[in-house]
């Protein structure tokens, strides 16, 4: 998943299961059952799972650019000047 | 959200604190009904009434509870508990309490009931106090729900008497 992907997936996630929580406790509280309540919420929950968790494509629309190998190589690591600082201490 | 478990564990834990959440409001939506019980036990027959070898006085007796009490069930209940208790006082004690029969009510078509019925448990005395004793006949009951706080209520029948002699 890329940066945009996992936001959606959060936003997603949250929305989804309050939606279910507020749509579940209306139904079981107007119908005078706690079941319908508890049934409802639990489809919820498994509706939830299988649009957040699994990696959808259409979380991946943003994907990362990640640059070349060979432009790595045109920058080297800045090397650490470690020989030239111990000769002093040793001292 | 980088990676599977990440989701996984984000999913279920907002999940079961949301579940939590239901819970305390289908316990709070309890309070919004007001309960208005009702129920009368009439005394048939006062069986026998002895005094035991050890100096206690036992008596049986046959009552018929007639109680409706299905204004106290709600979404939200699981059952509810109800027992008659038989109150007087002795110069022993302020108060005794005699339980004389008990039910579960599982859901609301059963609380409308009317039972005819000897005592379930003894009704034994501490010491002889009983002969022309006046009691109440108090109905208590716990109402449990499936979610919450479990409260108790009861309902005081005055005016009962027991016999002026062994029988």
């Amino acid at each position: 998943m890329d940066w945009q992907g996992q936001k959606l997936a959060e936003q997603l996630m949250q929305i989804l299961l309050l939606a279910f929580a507020v749509v579940a406790f209306a139904t079981g509280y107007i119908s005078g059952s706690f079941q319908m309540m508890v049934l409802i919420y639990a489809g919820g929950v498994v509706l939830t799972t299988l649009v957040t968790v699994p990696n959808w494509p259409f979380f991946n629309r943003h994907p990362l650019k990640w640059l070349d190998p060979s432009e790595a190589d045109k920058h080297p690591k800045p090397q650490e000047a470690v020989s030239a600082k111990k000769k002093p201490a040793k001292k | 959200m980088h990676s599977l478990g990440f989701r996984v564990n984000a999913l279920l834990t907002l999940g079961v604190t949301v579940l939590a959440l239901m819970c305390v409001m289908a316990s709070l939506s309890d309070n919004l009904s007001v309960p208005s019980p009702s129920a009368n036990v009439q005394v048939l027959n006062f069986n026998w009434f002895q005094k035991q070898s050890e100096g206690n006085e036992e008596v049986s007796l046959t009552f018929k509870i007639s109680a409706d009490l299905q204004s106290m069930f709600t979404w939200n209940t699981k059952q509810v508990f109800v027992f008659l208790a038989a109150e007087y006082e002795t110069p022993k004690n302020s108060l005794n309490q005699v339980s004389l029969w008990d039910g579960i009510i599982p859901s609301k078509e059963h609380a409308k009931f009317s039972i005819h019925t000897t005592n379930k448990y003894r009704f034994v005395d501490q010491g002889s106090n009983l002969r022309g004793k006046e009691f109440n006949l108090t109905m208590h009951w716990h109402v449990m729900p499936k979610t919450g706080k479990m409260f108790a209520d009861k309902i005081v029948m005055t005016g009962y008497r027991m016999p002026k002699e062994y029988r």
